[in-house]
């Protein structure tokens, strides 16, 4: 996973330009810094999420953990300030999960379309697809609103998910892909009479894993972090996602909020973004820069 | 556009196109086609009737001085993020680029915050510099700076922008560092028995060939300042004080769901819409160029 910057096990012969003595170790230093620094308020959080109230509202607070860890996060999890903290999760990862199943479906099959057929209406629905590009929902939120509530779909996983896949990054994606693929292998598949659904099945699905994969993890992170369609089409604290539910445990008014749970709250929200992009974070780089190029 | 070898048959693909433009339409179009239409009306105060007032609502808001601060707001607060994420990134991309050895750790290390929601970023430096229990404000309080975001417009415009630019030091030094790395070791070399020194080589030769990168960034770091971080103002400032932090999709956030003035949020989405559609069209154009590079 870090071997990328030099793939070789033998280190080539350094380059004349590369820094040895004093300036490694300054350059060196200086990453650990630069490290140190964005991690600070994360180790923050964690610290918070370990120590008791009093330590915390009594400044300053201790910069190393506490013993505290297991009765905040269990009572994170299982009690939470409005609603178990388990339950957001639960609700986060469906959201998540069904934002980047339903988007990479839904565009795997009509890249296909625009790419493998011609029908009348074709270039119509390329550009309708194509506009979707230009408005995050955070533009069109109102009526948007008004649309979901209309169908009853408030504090609904559908009401969740569905209007965040109405956008056509990944369809780009794949036709971008499918454009690569040699003509060769669609001809050979009409040669021998496959239909046009044993092809994508057989031949273009399985060579579109790793674009499925790195796009998965884009996507997964983007349902993940949802705010502010959570915030509005969820009022019923049991639908809550854990990344917006997080403010609601503020208390209104001049009530000293519950830090230690909340710092645990947001570590907890924090984890599974984080493992699925540690854990690939070849396919997260590649799926970064297929996505937005 | 398509493949010289297409398949037969037409109802099919529209099948497969059916539900990305089911979904566009239903989530996309309609809401937006809505919220070009209501920008044109104004509900009276129960919601029963709809004026037609034409341009009235935009002709408001450009005279509106709150609209318009929001402006200057969303201007200043987009520049600010931009520069405070790009420039440590760029720096520490650099520095790690020198390096043979430790480069991937310090990578795996720094894409950490970019997992981070904004939402959560906000929490957490809003925990850090909270007025009462905040480490960071303890210690500026020592030092006799009486740090108060609450109350100080510009402490909180500060705030918002550092947690805003945090996690998105990730995102661009990642594209930093593999723009660095594909410049071949070869053209550095060769400045550097021509007697160039580090800082005129990283002047003359580095930054002119990482300027489609930092061009990309700068625009993609702008779309992310303007919709993105609703996140972190909703949750460190509100907007607030005083609107000091007020960016434009807050209030049209603000506008429609809290001051339910449904008219001038549509206007302010209608306003939105162009402003992203230019940075769109600014992107693609660049994105052409940068193929002849």
């Amino acid at each position: 996973m870090t071997a990328t910057v030099n793939p070789s096990p033998n280190d080539p012969p350094p380059g004349m330009v590369e820094k040895r003595g004093a300036g490694l170790w300054l350059s060196h230093i200086i990453m650990i810094t630069g490290v140190l620094i964005v991690f600070f308020p994360i180790w923050l959080a964690f610290v918070a999420s370990t120590v008791t109230q009093p330590e915390i509202v009594q400044p300053p607070m201790p910069l190393l953990p506490g013993d505290q860890f297991w009765n905040n996060y269990r009572e994170a999890l299982f009690s939470g300030v409005n609603v178990p903290v388990a339950t957001m999760l639960f609700n986060s990862l469906i959201m998540a999960m069904g934002i980047a199943i339903g988007k990479i479906v839904i565009s795997l099959l009509s890249a296909f379309a625009i790419v493998y057929f011609r029908f009348p209406g074709k270039m119509i629905f390329f550009w309708m697809i194509f506009l979707t590009l230009m408005l995050p929902v955070e533009v069109r939120i109102v009526p948007t609103y008004e649309v979901v509530a209309g169908f009853g779909m408030l504090n609904s996983y559908g009401g969740l998910i569905l209007p965040l896949i109405a956008s056509a990054t990944a369809t780009f994606l794949f036709r971008q892909f499918y454009l690569t693929i040699p003509d060769e292998l669609a001809e050979a598949a009409r040669v021998d009479g496959a239909s046009p659904m044993r092809f994508f099945w057989d031949i273009l699905f399985p060579m579109s894993r790793t674009n499925i994969a790195a796009l998965f993890v884009i996507l997964f992170i983007y349902g993940w972090n949802q705010y502010l369609w959570p915030l509005l089409i969820t009022t019923d604290p049991s639908m809550n996602t854990i990344v917006m539910g997080i403010k609601q445990m503020f208390p209104s008014g001049d009530d000293t909020a519950n830090w230690p749970v909340i710092m645990a709250t947001s570590i907890l929200a924090m984890i599974p973004p984080i493992i699925v992009v540690i854990s690939m974070q070849k396919l997260f780089i590649r799926g970064l820069v297929d996505s937005e190029k | 556009m398509e493949k010289r070898v297409t398949f037969k048959g037409w109802i099919l693909p529209l099948c497969l196109i059916a539900p990305q433009v089911l979904v566009s339409a239903i989530f996309f179009f309609y809401p937006a086609g809505q919220a070009i239409w209501q920008s044109l009306f104004i509900p009276d105060p129960f919601g029963l009737s709809m004026q037609y007032v034409g341009a009235g609502n935009f002709e408001y808001l450009l005279s509106d001085p709150y609209y318009r601060t929001s402006f200057l707001t969303t201007a200043i607060f987009s520049t600010l993020v931009t520069l405070c994420s790009m420039i440590p990134a760029l720096f520490l991309a650099v520095v790690a680029d020198r390096l043979i050895k430790g480069a991937g750790v310090y990578r795996t290390m720094l894409i950490w915050p970019y997992a981070v929601a904004p939402a959560i970023a906000g929490v957490l430096w809003l925990f850090m510099f909270n007025t009462r229990v905040g480490v960071v404000s303890w210690y500026l309080g020592q030092l006799g700076y009486d740090w108060n975001h609450v109350l100080n417009g510009g402490e909180a415009m500060g705030l918002v922008v550092v947690a805003s630019a945090w996690g998105r030091i990730s995102y661009n030094f990642l594209f930093f560092f593999a723009a660095l790395q594909a410049i071949p070791k070869s053209v550095i070399e060769a400045a550097a028995i021509d007697g160039a020194r580090f800082w005129k080589r990283f002047w003359t030769i580095v930054l002119p060939l990482l300027s489609p990168t930092t061009f990309f960034l700068l625009v993609v770091n702008i779309v992310y300042a303007f919709f993105e971080t609703f996140g972190v103002i909703h949750t460190i400032t509100s907007g607030g004080p005083q609107q000091s932090t007020t960016i434009l999709v807050y209030k049209v956030f603000s506008d429609g769901f809290v001051g339910q003035d449904l008219g001038s949020s549509a206007a302010q989405s209608v306003i939105l819409l162009v402003v992203v559609g230019a940075l769109t069209i600014f992107q693609f154009k660049f994105i052409e160029r940068r193929v002849h590079y």
